[in-house]
């Protein structure tokens, strides 16, 4: 680990101005610290800022603060009720000391788990940008299979951002100069291209304050996550489902995927297979279709593909039964 | 001193007539307080004043000559006190399969061969410098793919002798039905919790070396080979290790630089290594692929077996994992074929792992057989019925003690195993598919020279003392056991201390021989106390009948401190080797039966219910026993659903050396798990009767599972693990 300056923010302003790496829970960025693939000069703390409460807003929605720790948004009545991708999306992660250090905020911005970023003789254009990608042409298991680029096959590891994702969350954040921004979070994740280094939309200084989420919305609620083990593993696939059918039709779809891509994964050409139709097993097949039109397998995880469809298929005859 | 070598089959007279009651009861761990409250100190945690922190650089490559090494940066940064790399003292250690190069040499075997070693104020500045060192290298290709790596049928490496009985060739040709596939296994990491720590200091010329350590014995033994000193001038102590799994057998490079280092600054210098390091510095278990080959008749009788295996190992490095070894007494049959052949590889050190053989080895045959049973349409147990032999097929000595058919017989019981078992697939449950599936486990049984000291206090306590560790297995509680059984006084009167080279040097624990060893010197030691007590008693040793504190004789009964006078009653004990274990064929024995869900959609297997039936002599502590075949059965689950050390091939470097992406099982992974034992005490064994425990659970747990599996989905998987991508392609339609 390398030296660095610690400083602790008793303001959002004071954060935003003090020219650091933020710090909450730091359950991600400390491991990567250690291993020295993350080597911030300055590390400012912003975990005793007000920033831990859970409200609802006029529009029937939910304010979430950014330092509210995974397994409190997890545990609580409106989202275990209203928002159950949420809550289970959250309690599919990580485990049970973790989500208790682990924040909102800091879930959304998790470095991906790829061998090749944390092992820092490799080569790796997301550690150390310009330097190549082992991960293309070598053991690729977890990695992406859509949205990739030459340069970058990293996935996402986040289970809470996939159904923050099929929520359509609001991320809100202010910067330096006091602007705040109201980022859709359809728009916060950027795919690698030629620049997997740069991860969201996010500016320097920019602090996540708070995580928005619209009135529930109606239908069922999934999220399904396949893992090498039971419990402690990031996601091979995992669908997070809300679907509303009526009269024998879906109304309604928003279907969001973690494992397969650089970001938590929506397609809308995913749902438009669906919405509209009965459900059936060719509709779904459409759905999987379109969900997969332009995967591509890299070697050891090319069996993601009949995996996500598989567990689409499936998922989707749950929330329609 | 009593001293024994096991020559005949005769126990002790002081266990013999034994009334206490003691040995073999459900005795919480002794040392559980100290567990759970944090007061167990391991070696990490000692820290004595002024101690400097040290880090060990690695080669950057896996194959070539170390050419310079440029320690200015390091040096440079301000906490660094000094970085080593020319002592060519470190670069030694022979005898041992941790990752130590020979002496004086310059060539790199693997990625990671320390190179250098920076030691520091505080471990953050040690590991931020040895970053910092820049190592040059006149880099060669490596080969670094075991799949395509050279390999040698007869090589001079590894214990196992090759056994080639009959003609194997003309018995396949010959045979009415025949069988023969080719498994395989991916490496493993032995993935101990504690780190492996120590802390080395020096008072004089004298060294104390506190470390995560095994088998302190020849630990102290090594680490003077390597310093150039006498034996005495060491001590090593260890008295409580968090997890070995063969790990933490051998002295490691960091250990021999923290002792480098503490001599050259006159400080205590300390060393853990990071998580990932211990992927480079401390030896694995080799990838392997094995042939199994059997011919048999219409009924399933054998009359030809073959275990043929590769596994890899660095020029470096004298260890092979012996493959075959559970198989060679296992099943009948004339013609005999058991060989390990040898890949050279420039990868890290192989070595003892978890079972070395039998984990891996018991997972093919045992796949194998569940193959022919189908293939033959027997019930898998009644094959191996079939196939018991009352003898040792291979040396044809006879067994010491042997339970198998019962463990089959009282586990297919237990578990409910029927009559007939459904056809493979044909047993859903929602979504999930449901098998069944059991597998045989067999481990070799070694005793090895073991002593302990067992003193009377003036008080009436007794004292055990033995070099022996506790690397979370139960040696404290069954050592007081042992010598309140024979000495008759409760285990809350018995001080054990262990962990401390200044005591009797003992077996340590590796191979499962620690604990029948090390009761055994103290079963002898009591022999000494119990003589002195006779003459105290104005009686013949066989006529005192001791308990709870007490010694009767002759109408007498008298308190142990009475007897004591003030002054305490040695005992010396020491065990060894003898005829028995050359005039039989011993192992520990045992049945595993598994239950597993099949995702039909996504190939998730979730195991169920594991259960099994074990022959392993006297068991000692009837709790701390199940407790390590618990653990062993843990370990099936896992290297048959998760494990697997994946090796760049490009690069030689492991590819998941952290507990992230190398799966182990988890809490959500482990079921329901209940272990019976069908006891037999084994005076062939040793003095205590007890074979060993440790590795036998995992013996044959893996082959459970992987059968469960194929009962459950019709999928055969003969390349574990049984990752849910192995089994996509077999399952039904979505």
């Amino acid at each position: 680990m390398k030296t660095f300056d610690y400083q602790r923010a008793d303001t959002i302003e004071a954060a935003t101005h003090a020219n650091g790496r933020f710090i909450a829970g730091g359950t991600n960025l400390l491991d990567l610290m250690k291993l020295q693939v993350e080597t911030p000069e300055r590390l400012v703390d912003i975990s005793r800022l007000d920033l831990n409460g859970i409200e609802e807003r006029e529009d029937g929605g939910l304010s979430i603060g950014a330092l509210v720790p995974n397994s409190d948004l997890a545990a609580d009545p409106r989202v275990v009720e209203k928002y159950e991708v949420l809550s289970r999306a959250l309690l599919a992660g990580a485990s049970g000391q973790l989500r208790n250090k682990a924040s909102t905020g800091g879930n959304l911005l998790q470095r991906t788990r790829c061998y090749y970023f944390y092992d820092t003789a490799s080569r790796c254009n997301k550690r150390a940008p310009g330097s190549g990608c082992d991960a293309i042409g070598g053991f690729n298991r977890i990695l992406a299979v859509l949205g990739t680029s030459e340069q970058c096959i990293a996935t996402h590891p986040s289970d809470m951002a996939v159904a923050m994702r099929a929520l359509d969350a609001t991320i809100v954040t202010q910067k330096a100069d006091g602007d705040k921004r109201r980022i859709s979070i359809h728009d916060f994740y950027r795919l690698p291209g030629d620049t997997p280094q740069i991860e969201t939309v996010l500016d320097a200084g920019e602090l996540i304050t708070h995580v928005e989420l619209p009135a529930p919305p109606a239908g069922k609620q999934v999220y399904r996550k396949v893992r090498d083990r039971a419990s402690y593993a990031f996601a091979l696939v995992s669908v997070a489902g809300v679907i509303e059918v009526k009269d024998g039709v879906v109304a309604s779809a928003a279907l969001a995927f973690g494992g397969l891509g650089p970001m938590p994964w929506r397609n809308p050409a995913v749902e438009a297979a669906i919405v509209g139709r009965a459900p059936s097993t060719e509709a779904f097949e459409a759905a999987a279709d379109a969900l997969l039109a332009d995967a591509k397998g890299y070697g050891s995880n090319d069996f993601k593909i009949p995996l996500a469809r598989r567990t689409l298929i499936a998922t989707l005859r749950d929330l329609t039964a | 001193m009593t001293e024994q070598a096991i020559d005949t089959a005769e126990r002790p007279g002081g266990l013999k007539r034994a009334v206490q009651g003691l040995l073999g009861t459900p005795l919480p761990r002794i040392e559980g307080p100290l567990k759970v409250t944090g007061t167990a100190t391991y070696a990490f945690e000692d820290a004595p004043e002024g101690t400097a922190y040290l880090a060990v650089v690695g080669a950057p490559v896996g194959a070539g000559e170390l050419t310079g090494i440029d320690a200015t940066a390091a040096e440079a940064l301000p906490g660094v006190l000094a970085v080593i790399h020319d002592d060519p003292r470190m670069m030694a250690g022979e005898g041992n399969s941790r990752a130590m190069p020979s002496r004086g040499t310059r060539r790199i075997f693997h990625v990671g061969q320390p190179v250098a070693a920076v030691v520091a104020e505080t471990q953050a500045i040690a590991r931020e410098a040895a970053a910092l060192v820049r190592v040059t290298v006149d880099e060669q290709a490596g080969r670094y793919d075991f799949a395509a790596a050279p390999v040698d049928d007869a090589p001079d490496i590894g214990f196992l002798p090759p056994v080639t009985k009959g003609d194997l060739d003309a018995a396949m040709r010959n045979a009415p039905v025949t069988f023969d596939a080719t498994y395989s296994t991916p490496a493993h990491f032995p993935a101990a919790l504690e780190p492996h720590a120590t802390t080395a200091w020096w008072e004089g010329d004298q060294l104390t070396v506190r470390s995560s350590n095994q088998v302190i014995g020849a630990a102290k033994s090594t680490i003077a080979t390597a310093l150039g000193i006498a034996e005495d001038k060491v001590r090593v102590l260890a008295p409580f290790v968090g997890g070995g799994f063969g790990g933490k057998t051998g002295v490691g490079p960091e250990v021999i630089l923290a002792a480098i280092a503490a001599e050259k600054l006159g400080r205590p210098v300390k060393v853990a290594l990071p998580r990932r390091d211990t992927a480079y510095l401390v030896h694995h278990r080799s990838e392997t692929r094995q042939r199994i080959r059997i011919a048999c008749d219409h009924d399933g009788h054998i009359n030809a077996i073959a275990h043929e295996g590769v596994a890899y190992q660095n020029d470096d490095s004298a260890f092979l994992e012996p493959i075959p070894f559970g198989s060679i007494p296992l099943y009948s049959g004339n013609t005999r074929v058991f060989r390990t052949a040898l890949a050279r590889v420039d990868l890290p050190p192989t070595g003892a792992v978890r079972a070395p053989g039998e984990a891996i080895g018991t997972f093919a045959i045992e796949c194998a057989m569940d193959e022919l049973a189908e293939q033959l349409g027997l019930d898998p147990i009644e094959l191996r019925r079939r196939n018991e032999t009352a003898y040792d097929p291979t040396s044809s000595k006879p067994f010491s003690t042997r339970r198998l058919l019962d463990c089959y017989a009282e586990g297919a019981r237990r578990f409910g195993w029927p009559e007939c078992v459904p056809d493979p697939g044909t047993t859903p449950e929602g979504e999930w598919l449901i098998g069944i599936g059991m597998a045989a486990a067999l481990r070799g049984n070694f005793t090895v020279t073991a002593a302990a000291n067992v003193r009377l206090e003036p008080n009436g306590r007794v004292t055990v003392e033995t070099d022996m560790t506790d690397i979370g297995t139960g040696t404290y509680t069954i050592l007081a056991q042992t010598a309140g059984e024979v000495l008759g006084v409760d285990a809350s009167q018995v001080d054990v201390r262990i962990g401390d080279t200044n005591y009797p040097k003992s077996a340590g624990s590796g191979g499962s021989f620690g604990a029948g060893s090390a009761c055994a010197a103290a079963v002898l030691a009591c022999e000494d106390v119990l003589a002195e007590l006779a003459l105290r008693m104005n009686a013949a040793p066989e006529e005192l009948v001791l308990k709870d504190g007490c010694v009767a004789a002759g109408g007498r009964e008298v308190p142990l401190a009475d007897l004591a006078r003030g002054e305490p009653i040695e005992g010396r004990g020491k065990s060894s080797p003898g005829q028995q274990a050359k005039r039989t064929s011993q192992a520990s024995h045992g049945a595993h039966f598994c239950e597993v869900a099949v995702n039909a959609v996504t190939g998730e297997v979730r195991v169920r219910r594991m259960l099994g039936v074990f022959d392993v002599g006297r068991v000692l502590n009837a709790k701390t026993a199940a407790n390590q075949i618990v653990g062993g059965m843990i370990w099936g689950v896992s290297y048959a659903l998760g494990e697997a050390a994946i090796t760049d091939t490009r690069s030689g470097r492991f590819v998941n050396p952290d507990f992230g992406e190398y799966h182990v099982a988890v809490n959500a992974d482990v079921p329901q798990i209940d272990v019976h034992f069908i006891e037999e005490i084994d005076d062939a064994a040793n003095q205590v009767g007890a074979k060993g425990v440790g590795e036998l659970g995992i013996s044959g747990a893996g082959a459970a599972v992987i059968n469960a599996i194929h009962n459950a989905t019709g999928v055969r998987v003969r390349n574990v693990p049984a990752t849910l991508d192995t089994l996509l392609a077999g399952l039904p339609p979505v």
